[in-house]
């Protein structure tokens, strides 16, 4: 089986300062790992640097996706390669609709890989059957992009987004941050909704009770810019219990 | 983010598309200013009297004035004798009767600029008045307007034509003496259009102006008058081109509305003269004073605007609300690229009882553009409980350019309601790289940032304008930040 993405010896900095010091993570198609690990391990940095964030600057390794050198491409390739990443802060965009940002997403999309554009009757009937999946209120989606939302309102956008686009590989980052536990269990499901034998996902949080939820096939803790142990969920539940501590000693 | 920068800086280097000029034999005065060049003028358009009369008084007294210095724009002086004060293509001693006899080649440049002049053209359900430099040289569906006693001409028209209405009305609004350049326009005015639309008359279709200017060295000054009479509505839109040029060119138009008791006008105006330069060389200096006058009671006058072109653009659309509630609008959608420097805003006058003003200015600020909104809004003692709303927001692309924002609020009756609103903001790396990780590369996406920024003042548009004003945005910022 060919990797979906092969992380190999990732070092990144930002501000003159290295914060990533060497990840190695590969993922085959369908998997979900999820990536845990203290605050100011360089979890979101390793999702910004994945999606392509210019203000971080990658200085040693390299990233394979689907066989090409993901690195290179400009972050708008990479999500027409299908990389998606649901944000820790969605941004808001006054004045530009969810609905008509959406249709522009997705019909870029659909134009990198040689498809029609979707009209916008074809894409009304998309979304609302996307809609349903995690229960968005309707209303929703017609107001600016993420523009008067609440925290949670703003993460089920994130994932509405990625059911529209239907990515081959999705980076949540802290997606369960700021949620409730009603909201976090309605996300979770369409997050479970969207797990195919084909789409590999990198859940990256902070808590082991998302994992609860959607629950993953390896689990990697991120303690300083390196992934100091990776195992099943049972590590998960373990960091529960126990803490970081116990790894960053080790570590040092 | 150094790398977004450079990304909008490509984004806002985009070349103006409406640079030609057209090769038409032309008929053109001397360089210069005098009393002579007004009697000139005025002889050209065979004017009673009266006029010449109106027009000499109004230059006698520009003699007296000096040019503004108050705006926050700079530019080198301007020499006034060193310009052409008339010039209009060639025709056959009678003016053209019908669009067949109108010179082809005019057809042309009017169709190059995707305004058809052929009644069944591309905006069918919008009359047009075309004019070329000094003179207006086609003017459609007028025989069906005039069917229902609307008058839609050129103003050297309606002077032969209707004179009495042009001699009540003129100057009403804006004074010959008003300001600088509104008296220089005054006295040298070539042509522009008239509305009238009588007592309880809808005008059934959108009526548009479309300027050009062609000739070299030759300042552009129209005049334009539109009079709704009681409980008459109007929509009318005005559009503006120029080639490109390496010398600037000055454009001092005057327009002046009037509505009646429960009569409404709005006025629309999309301006795209020729900005300039990536350099800031050439361009049209726009100085352009427009004002409405709410005579009569509930009547409504609003002003919408999206400025994206001109090296230089000053106006300030102003409403006079002197009927008991009536209603006066300004929204307004001001673009600066490359050097191009606006001192933009509007004055609402509140004279009668329960007027209310709403002011929405949206500034975008690109590449080393200056944008300054000037607004003022006046409460006299006479305008028992007047309310005006103002919101005025500004949006930065980089970090060379800037924006201003002076409101004057004066208010003598203590009954006003007053609200003002105003932000400033930049287009953030985030919103780039959120629309960058959904697929929409960044050209597109500060289209769609800058148009949703605007969205509040182009949903005032005529829909067939509107879709044009948001591509013009999107053409105006391609290449714009440094």
């Amino acid at each position: 089986m060919t990797a979906l993405i092969e992380i190999r010896n990732l070092h990144a900095k930002a501000k003159g300062l290295e914060i990533l010091h060497g990840i190695d993570l590969t993922i085959q198609p369908g998997e979900v790992h999820a990536i845990m690990g203290p605050n100011g391990s360089g979890k979101s940095t390793l999702s910004q640097v994945l999606a392509g964030r210019d203000s971080f600057e990658v200085t040693e390794g390299e990233v394979i996706y689907k066989g090409k050198d993901l690195l290179s491409m400009a972050p708008e390739k990479r999500a027409c390669e299908g990389v998606f990443l649901a944000f820790q802060y969605p941004v808001e965009i006054p004045g530009v609709n969810n609905t008509y940002f959406l249709k522009a997403a997705l019909n870029s999309v659909r134009k990198y890989r040689g498809e029609e554009e979707l009209d916008a009757m074809d894409f009304l009937k998309l979304v609302r059957e996307k809609v349903k999946l995690i229960e968005l209120d309707e209303e929703l989606i017609n107001r600016p992009v993420n523009e008067g939302f609440s925290g949670g309102e703003k993460k089920r956008n994130e994932i509405f987004q990625m059911a529209v686009l239907e990515p081959t590989f999705a980076i949540l980052d802290e997606t369960d941050s700021g949620l409730d536990i009603d909201a976090l269990q309605i996300v979770a499901a369409g997050v479970n909704a969207l797990r195919t034998k084909e789409r590999s996902m990198l859940v990256i949080t902070h808590y082991q009770r998302l994992l609860n939820h959607i629950v993953p096939d390896f689990v990697h803790v991120l303690v300083d810019g390196r992934i100091v142990r990776s195992g099943g969920t049972e590590l998960a539940l373990k960091l529960e219990e126990e803490g970081y501590g116990w790894l960053e000693t080790k570590v040092s | 983010m150094s790398t977004t920068t450079d990304k909008l800086k490509e984004f806002v280097d985009k070349d103006y598309a409406y640079g030609f000029v057209t090769d038409i034999e032309q008929d053109t005065i001397p360089k210069g200013l005098d009393e002579n060049t007004v009697r000139i003028i005025s002889a050209k358009k065979e004017e009673p009297e009266w006029l010449l009369e109106w027009r000499l008084k109004a230059f006698r007294h520009w003699l007296t004035m000096t040019e503004p210095t108050w705006p926050n724009i700079h530019y080198p002086p301007i020499d006034y004798q060193d310009l052409r004060y008339y010039s209009a293509p060639k025709q056959d001693k009678d003016k053209p009767k019908s669009l067949d006899e109108v010179d082809p080649e005019l057809l042309r440049t009017y169709e190059k600029l995707g305004i058809s002049l052929e009644e069944q053209g591309r905006l069918a359900g919008v009359a047009v008045d075309a004019v070329f430099d000094s003179v207006s040289v086609a003017t459609t569906f007028k025989d069906k307007l005039s069917e229902i006693g609307i008058i839609f001409c050129s103003f050297s028209e309606a002077v032969k034509e209707h004179p009495d209405l042009v001699r009540q009305y003129l100057g009403t609004v804006v004074p010959y003496s008003d300001n600088f350049f509104a008296t220089l326009n005054s006295a040298v005015f070539s042509d522009g259009s008239f509305v009238y639309v009588p007592k309880g008359v809808r005008c059934p279709m959108e009526l548009s102006t479309y300027f050009r200017i062609n000739a070299s060295d030759t300042g552009q000054f129209e005049r334009t008058l539109i009079i709704a009479d009681e409980g008459a509505y109007v929509s009318y839109l005005e559009g503006c081109t120029a080639p490109m040029r390496d010398e600037n060119q000055l454009h001092a138009a005057v327009v002046e509305l009037v509505t009646l008791d429960h009569a409404e006008i709005k006025y629309a105006t999309v301006q795209n003269w020729y900005p300039g330069d990536k350099d800031g060389k050439g361009g049209i200096y726009n100085f352009v004073t427009k004002r409405g006058k709410c005579a009569g009671v509930k009547s409504k006058i609003s002003w919408t605007q999206v400025e994206t072109g001109s090296a230089i653009t000053w106006k300030y659309p102003s409403c006079l609300l002197l009927g008991d509630d009536s209603i006066g609008e300004f929204y307004s959608v001001a673009l600066t690229n490359n050097y191009q420097q606006a001192d933009t805003g509007t004055k609402m006058i509140h004279v009668g009882k329960n007027t209310r003003s709403t002011i929405i200015s949206k500034g975008i600020s690109a590449g080393h553009g200056q944008n300054t909104y000037r607004g003022q809004v006046k409460i006299l003692k006479s305008a028992e409980g007047a309310r005006n709303y103002s919101q005025c927001d500004s949006l930065l692309l980089g970090d060379k350019c800037g924006a201003h924002t002076f409101p004057y609020i004066e208010v003598k009756n203590p009954t006003a309601q007053m609200e003002h609103e105003a932000t400033t903001s930049k287009i953030g790396e985030d919103q780039l790289f959120y629309c960058n990780q959904r697929g929409i590369d960044t050209e597109n996406a500060i289209s769609m940032i800058v148009n949703g920024f605007a969205k509040q003042v182009l949903r005032n548009l005529p829909m067939e304008f509107a879709v044009e004003a948001q591509k013009l945005l999107g053409v105006s910022l391609e290449g714009s930040v440094g």
